[in-house]
This record gives structure tokens, C-alpha cells and sequence, in this order.
């Protein structure tokens, strides 16, 4: 499943353009970042189904609802953060109680902008996961989310899906790769001791901690959990059970996102596995490089690989 | 609107439709002696009007235009007019409000009849430039008619629909502001004054005029005009329109009352539709 690390350029973009030839349907709505978002191709190629609502996301989620009953497919694409804080209560009344079938792309996931708190969509899965009927997915990267995108462009209901743009890495192999709401990838293996869930890019960060404490002779699982709901809920469970300890990495707050979601599985399985929840801690996280932030959390390879152990050790 | 209709009788009046509506309205109110009354009496000819006088059918039966109903705590009025076309019967209505009954006073999307879920103010204008914008996208001759109301101005996404829908050049598009001058705390002028709204829908780009509400030939002309930009219709109705105690009611907003109250509005309504 996991290839030789590459990358792709725009993959979203190319995903879009992709479904668009092929679905007369599919239409997107940009808030002003159209430039920012991968969209360049798709309204160069479909100009009459590209809407430009300006810097109005509540506006342009209610535009969706209304567009979707007029028997197309929204895609309403703009910032984590605009598209649930911003926006919170037109998601919900326009797009999740009907349900209506559309499809959130939401850009710059947790620490993936240099900017902080403006920026920076470290709550989006919590809030979007605390919403009937929503399916939430954070790619691993560019296979994963040109996948998710095409694969739940049928769904009946709404789909926040979050976006990586520019020039994503590609982990996952994507000949035979196929995305099905709620499945989890085991991606390692390992022992008894410690596992290791992510989702989104945690994954990718479990994935260098995982490699590294392999080097150093401590074997650990590493689950992927794209689909953060509907949780696979005893696909999770099965696999977390079957370890003395787990540790939850993602790329968003520790309050509501992934970590919470496996402590609700644990604890309502009986399972009493220990579980360590990380990712962006219970504080607006720091400006700047991906790589200098993960630094500053304590979310750098070599951090996480100490954590890890600490667990295994325990 | 896409649920099915049965025959519509179309011999009535617009006249004796709006009465209809308003009957319909207080037996509502009357099965558990509340309700958005004064709403539903206030709206009464806009609604025999615009469903009866100016939104235009398929062959099927099924609406080709759509109404919008943005302030769900109107949904009263809109459910005597789905009585007119068969949707509902008296009887359920009468459950206005109950616990168990799909008759909400504030119904969600897929109650039939009601094309999205209102009630959470504000948000109702930007689902109707979606359906202006989608039946252009795909050549359906389809107008939109959205009804906000005085109060509901004061949240901001109205302004950002309205500034799309004239970026958008949606000539389709008609904003019905229900501008009955009262809201949940009290006169609208006291909570946060919204006037002039004409000019600022004309500021924003759209043709706007205000109407009497309780006027059919004028609700007619101005319903069926549409040009260029998208039009407002600005509505002083009257809270409580058609009987006359309610319509100097104090607490027109939401009333609740004893059976008797109600009962001699049923009679005040008959008295007046006489007069």
C-alpha cells in the first residue's frame, strides 16, 4: 500500500478537473481563493460551473444548499477555518439537515500555514464531526485525496474533506488504491506494546516516528484512519485492543478530533488501553514552517518517537 | 416546490383565498391555543397572491417557481397555503406545535412543502440565490421568491446574499421582506433599527419599491415584474391582519391565549371578511 515516497503537483486541482469532465453536474464555489485552492484549472476548463461568491463563506455555504436543490453537486471550496468556524451554522442549516449531497474542501489543515490562529484549522474535525449526518475524511496525502474526493462525490449527504495544495507528498500507492468511507489502513504492523492511529498527515508523521524507533529496535503499529466519521468503530477497536498502549497522532487540536474520537471507542469497548493523545496541544499553536511548528509542539519525529516509547516502556 | 400537488380548485378568489389562509392560520393557533398567529394573518394575501396569482406551474401540477421561506417562524402561513393545495389536511394542521407533530413551528428541509430549513435567521436568501443561480446554469425558466422579515436584515449574511445576487445580475430572484416593524424583544425601530430598507436593497443593487401588503392588485403587479436585478418588495404588513383585537394585540409576536380568545377571533375574522 505505501509506495516509495514522491509528490504530486496540485493533485486536487487535477481530481477536480478530472470529475468535472465526466459529471456535467459538478459545480464549485470559491470564497476568494480560487488562486489559493487549486481551482485555476477547473474554471479555466468550466468557467459557466465555477461561482465566485467573493469573501462571503457563510453566504457561499447557503449558495450551495440553495445550488444543490437545483439538482447539481456543490463544491464549496475554501480555508479550514472559514468553512467551519466562519461558517459553522450555514454547514449545519443548509448542507447537513436536509442532508444535501455536497462537498466541503476545506485548505490548510491544522499547522499547514505559516499564519496562527487565523489560519490555522486546528478545530475543524471537531466541530465538523459533532455535525449528524457529516462525513469527515483528512487525507494522508495526494493518493488519498484525490481518492476520497472522487470516491464520495455520490454521497447522499454532506462530505468536509480536507485539502492539501500546491505540492502534496504521495505515500500511498495509487495503483489499487481504492478510498471507501470509514475504512482504516494498517500501514505497519508491529507488536503488542504500543500502536500507533493517525489520520491526515499525522499519519505521515506516526509514519517517521514509527521508522525511526524501528531503527532503534522498538517495532510499532502505525493505523491510518482517514475517515474520522463515521468511525470505523470496530475496525479501531479491534486493532487498538489487541495493544498495551495507544498513541493518537493527528494534525489538529487533542480536544475533539482523532484522539477523542479513539478515547470515546476505548472507553465504550471496556478496553481500558492506556491512550496518549497527540497532536496540536489544548493552545493556539505557534507561526511559521510546518517543520519549525511540529518542532515547537513537540510534533517532530524525534519528539514523537520518545513519546511513543515512553508509552512502550510504561 | 417539489411536493406533489393534488387539484387545486382555481375558481376561488384571491380574495376568499386569503380568507382561507387566515382561517386556516387561528384553527392552527387554536389546537393548542399558540402560535405565530399575527404572521400568518399578516401574510395571508401576500401568500393567496403569490401561489395563487403569480407562481407558475409544469403540466404536472409540481411548481415551476420557488418560494423561499427564509423566516421559519412564518412557517404558519405557508402551512395554510399547502392546505390550499392539498398538502396537508385541517386536522393535522391542528396539531400546530404538539409534541409528535410534523407540524413545526419552525419546520427543517424535508417537511413537505419547505424547500430548506429557515428558523436560524439570515441564511435563507443565500439558499435562493443558489437556486436563481442554479436554474440559470442549467436554462430552467424558474423565479425564486424569498420571504425574510424586518428583523431577520440585522443578520449580516442577508447583505452578502444580496450583494451576490445583484453581482450575479439574478433577475429572477425577488426578496419579500415581511417588514411588520416587530421582532422577538420588541419594535424592530427599538431592537436595532433596520430603515431605510429600500434604499439599502437599492444600494445593494436590486429595484426596490415598497408594496401594501394587503393590496392584491398592487401584490400582483409587483410580484409578476421582474427585470435585470433582482427585486425587494418591502411589506409593511400589519401584524394580526383581519382580526381586529389581534391586530392591536401587545404581544402580536407570539400569541397565547385561552380557547374563548381564540374563538372570537374565528368570529372577528368572519365579521371583517364581511364587512
Amino acid at each position: 500500500m505505501l509506495s516509495e515516497p514522491t509528490a504530486a503537483d496540485a493533485p486536487f486541482g487535477d481530481a477536480l478537473v478530472e470529475a468535472a469532465v465526466v459529471r456535467e453536474d459538478l459545480v464549485v464555489l470559491s470564497a476568494d481563493l480560487s488562486k489559493y485552492t487549486d481551482l485555476v484549472p477547473f474554471l479555466e476548463q468550466f468557467p459557466s460551473r465555477f461561482f465566485q461568491i467573493g469573501m462571503a463563506e457563510a453566504n457561499m455555504m447557503g449558495i450551495a444548499g440553495g445550488l444543490a436543490k437545483t439538482g447539481v453537486r456543490p463544491v464549496a471550496v475554501t480555508y479550514g477555518v472559514f468553512a467551519t468556524r466562519r461558517s459553522y451554522d450555514q454547514v449545519a442549516m443548509a448542507l447537513a439537515t436536509g442532508p444535501t449531497a455536497s462537498t466541503i474542501v476545506a485548505f490548510l489543515p491544522g499547522i499547514t500555514t505559516p499564519f496562527r490562529a487565523t489560519h490555522q484549522a486546528i478545530d475543524d474535525l471537531a466541530l465538523m464531526r459533532a455535525l449528524p449526518g457529516m462525513t469527515v475524511i483528512d487525507p494522508l496525502d495526494a493518493t488519498e485525496l484525490r481518492a476520497a474526493f472522487l470516491g464520495t462525490l455520490d454521497s447522499d449527504g454532506p462530505v468536509y474533506l480536507r485539502g492539501l495544495r500546491g505540492r502534496v507528498d504521495r505515500l500511498l500507492d495509487p495503483a489499487g488504491y481504492e478510498f471507501r468511507v470509514g475504512r482504516v489502513l494498517p500501514l505497519r504492523s508491529g507488536g503488542n506494546e504500543v500502536g500507533v492511529v493517525g489520520t491526515g498527515i499525522g499519519t505521515a508523521w506516526a509514519l517517521e516516528a514509527a521508522q525511526a524507533l524501528a531503527d532503534a529496535g522498538l517495532d510499532v503499529g502505525v493505523l491510518h484512519v482517514p475517515t474520522i466519521k463515521p468511525l470505523d468503530v470496530d475496525s479501531v477497536a479491534e486493532w487498538c485492543c489487541r495493544r498495551s498502549a495507544i498513541v493518537t497522532i493527528e494534525n489538529h487540536s487533542i480536544v475533539g478530533g482523532l484522539g477523542s474520537a479513539v478515547a470515546e471507542v476505548l472507553a465504550e469497548h471496556g478496553a481500558g488501553t492506556r491512550l496518549r493523545r497527540l497532536g496540536v496541544p489544548d493552545r493556539w499553536a505557534d507561526a511559521g514552517s510546518v517543520p519549525h511548528i511540529r518542532g515547537r509542539l513537540g510534533l517532530d519525529a524525534d519528539a514523537l518517537a520518545k513519546a511513543i516509547a515512553a508509552e512502550a516502556d510504561r | 416546490m417539489s411536493a406533489g400537488t393534488t387539484h387545486v380548485a382555481t375558481d376561488i378568489s384571491l380574495q376568499e383565498r386569503a380568507l382561507r389562509i387566515r382561517r386556516t392560520v387561528l384553527e392552527m393557533c387554536r389546537g393548542r391555543g399558540q402560535g405565530y398567529a399575527g404572521q400568518g394573518l399578516a401574510l395571508a394575501d401576500l401568500m393567496a397572491c403569490l401561489w395563487f396569482g403569480v407562481m407558475r406551474r409544469e403540466d404536472d401540477g409540481t411548481f415551476r417557481d420557488r418560494f423561499v421561506l427564509s423566516t421559519g417562524h412564518s412557517a404558519i402561513a405557508l402551512f395554510a397555503v399547502l392546505r390550499e393545495l392539498g398538502i396537508y389536511e385541517l386536522d393535522e394542521l391542528r396539531g400546530y406545535g404538539s409534541d409528535g407533530s410534523r407540524i413545526e413551528e419552525s419546520p427543517l428541509e424535508g417537511t413537505p412543502g419547505f424547500e430548506i430549513t429557515g428558523g436560524s435567521l439570515g441564511q435563507g436568501l443565500s439558499q435562493a440565490v443558489g437556486m436563481a443561480l442554479g436554474a440559470r446554469l442549467r436554462n430552467r425558466d424558474a423565479r425564486v421568491f424569498c420571504l425574510v422579515s424586518d428583523g431577520e436584515l440585522q443578520e449580516g449574511q442577508v447583505w452578502e446574499a444580496a450583494m451576490s445576487a445583484s453581482h450575479h445580475r439574478l433577475g429572477t430572484l425577488t426578496v419579500l421582506v415581511d417588514n411588520n416593524g416587530i421582532q422577538a424583544d420588541g419594535a424592530t425601530s427599538a431592537v436595532m433599527g433596520v430603515e431605510p430598507v429600500v434604499d439599502k436593497f437599492e444600494s445593494f443593487g436590486f429595484d426596490a419599491e415598497v408594496i401594501d401588503p394587503h393590496d392584491h392588485a398592487q401584490l400582483l403587479g409587483a410580484l409578476r415584474s421582474h427585470g435585470y436585478a433582482p427585486r425587494a418588495l418591502v411589506l409593511p404588513t400589519i401584524p394580526g391582519r383581519g382580526v381586529p383585537s389581534f391586530e392591536s394585540h401587545h404581544k402580536v409576536h407570539y400569541i397565547r391565549a385561552p380557547d374563548d380568545v381564540w374563538k372570537a377571533a374565528q368570529a372577528e375574522l368572519e365579521t371583517a371578511a364581511r364587512a
